[in-house]
């Protein structure tokens, strides 16, 4: 039996985690993260979290499982170590992942270290992703059973140490089992929507809240969006940081394109405030720098493995080369829209060898 | 983890008194509305009429001063809210409420209301290092233009630090310009001698549960020759200033505990001071540099209340810690959205914010025992330490 923290959002996934953790034997208190320096009264409709609403939905999961529930005040660290991480990274033109950098920072550092600091020996959240001990007595990280629903990609910032105070205990379970032990359990939060969105971007508009919050850090309010096929420019826009890579909608291209193909957004220059579109076969790289490696167990010269590139994106085969803090990804099957500032989880077979950030790519063609 | 609970949160809620269970539970089945003119609603008025009766004898009230409500929360919103209309109504220049900056949330939630919506002038005058009204700067503020103030609000005791407040100094103050005087005496009732009459003051606020009786049912004890305007609306069942029809077993079993809880108030003083006395000193033995909050043990403190701050630590940590092992107390902190807020009390007594969230607060009441304080000083070493290892990550 271990002494066991339970993150409990107010979601069907952490709730069914932190029951499933109590009948295995464990001794769990529940915590329910207030991420949100000023947490809305009351959400509308099912997006966003941290409000009134989520903590007593945690409040009344952890009731039914019969577990004391605390809420822990992490605003101040989310705001420092996540939100303004991500303001950063779209003013700096990458697109960051935030749910990864809550996982390294919050989830599975702050909270993790406070836990342990209290006496609690491991944290429960209700990521799907499996756990296992390897022949050589290390913690591995598996994809979850429910490949669908697998979440160890935003998990690959995990290291050892993190992982042997770590429990998840859905990587076994789909997602409708989950739901249907939910209400077998009583859990009132067993038919609330997933969660898709940032968690503090409260409408899903990312443009409009980096536009609102950035104000005087944004590199630029607008420039021209400039066509790569033909050096042209072809509209503008107002601030870079409303684009990401690969991104095809919302250009509001003035005119259009001489091939008549559809233009997406290749690549984002925030000095200059330019944003270069072109014709989907350009977005294709097969070469991935990678920077601030973190790896799950013994850390890897190479690697022939897959590639993630995005939550629940495509595994792409791929022959990975470490160096120190340098990460060369060679992707056997190319991939598009990839943006730096995302990461790249890398695998072999199922398992989670360990994760870079993409600083940059290049595409396909400029290699021969 | 212990099957037995140490409970050390008689501020938050005691514990019925058996003689209120048993008056309640003798009216729980009877059937008559107390306005009703038959029989039935007779018998109900009556135990309505008896208990008001009752409560004003222990508490140096007239019966006609006893205006039942639900509680303290809606003792004071009425007070607040009803003694300033009506006075303002009398002299529109009166638009000023005086008040201090340690009262409880039921009193600083409707100033702030009065404030933002009805063009009051709310003052929240400052308090000493322990948690007392500067009454010097209540004189100031009042002599600055004595004819503006309306109403004037000061606890009887704080809930958080036990601080008992100078009422009456500030009764006669406000005597001088007959400006009228509410108090929230929820905590000192039954806990230090509360006599309406002897206090001075105009208004005074308690509730049921915090004496012993059921929740849900207190009352505002006001002058009759006050002008009261109403809160809630209706049928005018008491006094034409607070309507709803009359809960008869809730009032029947405030009765009861009110009359208990004040008669045995001397001999219950004197048990918790000693109890709360030995509290203090064998934590602070234990945790040598921890520090007790607000006045000191005396007739200028709660006797159950044992405030105290331990630096270097988060006091939401010691409170789980020690609620995984079955002792039960609080952080005195409220709470926005379940993300505790470091106590508006603390702050206004000068501590800084981190000060402000290592404290506990430990109140003592009529199932106390020297084994609970035995559990807690047993507890307390090894529950310092660990929150201190987790302070700050």
């Amino acid at each position: 039996m271990a002494r066991v923290v339970a993150a409990m959002s107010g979601g069907v996934d952490s709730a069914v985690a932190a029951a499933r953790a109590a009948e295995a034997g464990h001794n769990v208190t529940g915590v329910h993260l207030a991420l949100s320096r000023n947490p809305a009264s009351y959400r509308s409709g099912a997006r966003g979290c941290c409000t009134i609403e989520d903590s007593n939905d945690a409040r009344r999961a952890a009731d039914v499982i019969g577990i004391p529930l605390y809420v822990w005040d992490l605003s101040d660290r989310f705001h420092e170590d996540v939100v303004e991480d991500f303001m950063d990274e779209y003013a700096a033109g990458r697109t960051p992942n935030p749910c990864l950098r809550c996982n390294e920072k919050i989830k599975f550092a702050a909270v993790l270290d406070r836990a342990l600091a209290l006496g609690f020996d491991a944290v429960a959240t209700g990521h799907y992703a499996q756990l296992r001990t390897g022949d050589d007595g290390l913690i591995e990280m598996h994809r979850a059973a429910d490949h669908g629903k697998d979440q160890s990609y935003v998990l690959g910032v995990l290291t050892q140490d993190q992982l042997r105070h770590s429990m998840f205990p859905l990587g076994d379970t789909d997602k409708p089992a989950v739901r249907r032990e939910a209400q077998a359990r009583g859990l009132l939060v067993a038919d609330k929507p997933d969660s898709h969105d940032i968690c503090f971007v409260a409408d899903g508009d990312n443009a409009g809240w980096l536009r609102d919050k950035l104000g005087d850090r944004a590199p630029n309010h607008g420039g021209d969006i400039v066509d790569a096929t033909t050096g042209e420019t072809v509209g503008s826009h107002t601030g870079t940081y409303g684009f990401t890579i690969g991104q095809r909608r919302g250009l509001r291209l003035g005119t259009p394109a001489a091939d008549g193909k559809p233009r997406f957004v290749l690549d984002i220059e925030p000095v200059s405030g330019t944003v270069t579109v072109g014709p989907r076969e350009r977005l294709a790289v097969d070469h991935i720098a990678g920077i601030r490696p973190r790896w799950c167990g013994t850390v890897p010269e190479r690697v022939e493995g897959t590639v993630q590139l995005r939550a629940h994106g495509a595994e792409h085969r791929a022959l990975v080369r470490v160096s120190g803090d340098r990460v060369d990804i060679d992707l056997l099957d190319p991939a598009e829209g990839i943006a730096p500032g995302q990461a790249a989880v890398i695998y072999d077979g199922t398992r989670v060898v360990g994760s870079a950030t993409i600083e940059a790519t290049r595409p396909v063609e400029a290699r021969a | 983890m212990t099957d037995r609970i140490v409970y050390l949160d008689h501020a938050a809620t005691t514990p019925m008194l058996p003689v209120a269970v048993e008056a309640m539970t003798r009216q729980l089945a009877a059937v008559g509305n107390a306005s009703s003119l038959h029989a039935s609603g007779r018998g109900a008025r009556r135990v309505v009429e008896e208990s008001r009766e009752t409560i004003a004898d222990v508490i140096g009230a007239r019966p006609g001063d006893v205006v039942f409500t639900s509680g303290g929360t809606e003792s004071d919103n009425l007070a607040l809210k009803g003694i300033f209309w009506a006075r303002r109504d009398e002299d529109p220049r009166r638009t000023r409420i005086l008040s201090t900056a340690i009262e409880h949330h039921a009193v600083l939630d409707p100033l702030h209301w009065l404030g933002r919506y009805d063009h009051a002038d709310v003052e929240l005058l400052p308090v000493s290092a322990e948690g007392v009204l500067d009454v010097e700067s209540l004189r100031d503020s009042i002599s600055r233009d004595p004819g503006s103030v309306a109403l004037i609000s000061v606890m009887w005791a704080n809930n958080e630090v036990g601080s008992l407040q100078p009422l009456d100094e500030v009764v006669a103050l406000a005597a001088e310009h007959q400006i009228p005087v509410h108090t929230d005496a929820v905590q000192a009732l039954g806990q230090v001698p509360v006599d309406f009459a002897v206090s001075g003051v105009d208004a005074l606020t308690f509730t049921g549960h915090k004496v012993g009786g059921p929740y849900g049912v207190g009352a505002l004890v006001v002058r009759r020759d006050l002008a009261v305007s109403a809160l809630v609306h209706g049928g005018g069942q008491e006094r034409d200033i607070r309507s709803g029809t009359l809960d008869v077993p809730a009032i029947a079993g405030l009765a009861a505990a009110v009359e208990a809880s004040v008669k045995a108030q001397h001999e219950h003083a004197a048990r918790l001071t000693e109890l709360r006395d030995d509290l203090v000193r064998r934590v602070i033995e234990v945790v040598p540099d921890a520090h007790l909050h607000g006045t000191p043990s005396g007739p200028l403190r709660l006797p159950g209340n044992a405030h105290i701050g331990f630096p270097e630590c988060e006091g939401d940590s010691l409170l789980m810690l020690l609620d995984a092992r079955g002792i039960e107390c609080s952080t005195g902190s409220a709470c926005s959205a379940g993300v505790p807020q470091p106590s508006h009390v603390l702050l206004a007594m000068g501590c800084d914010d981190d000060q402000a969230r290592h404290s506990l607060r430990f109140t003592l009441g009529h199932t106390t025992t020297p084994a609970d304080v035995d559990a807690l000083v047993e507890a307390i070493g090894p529950v310092v330490e660990r929150a201190r290892a987790a302070k700050g990550l």
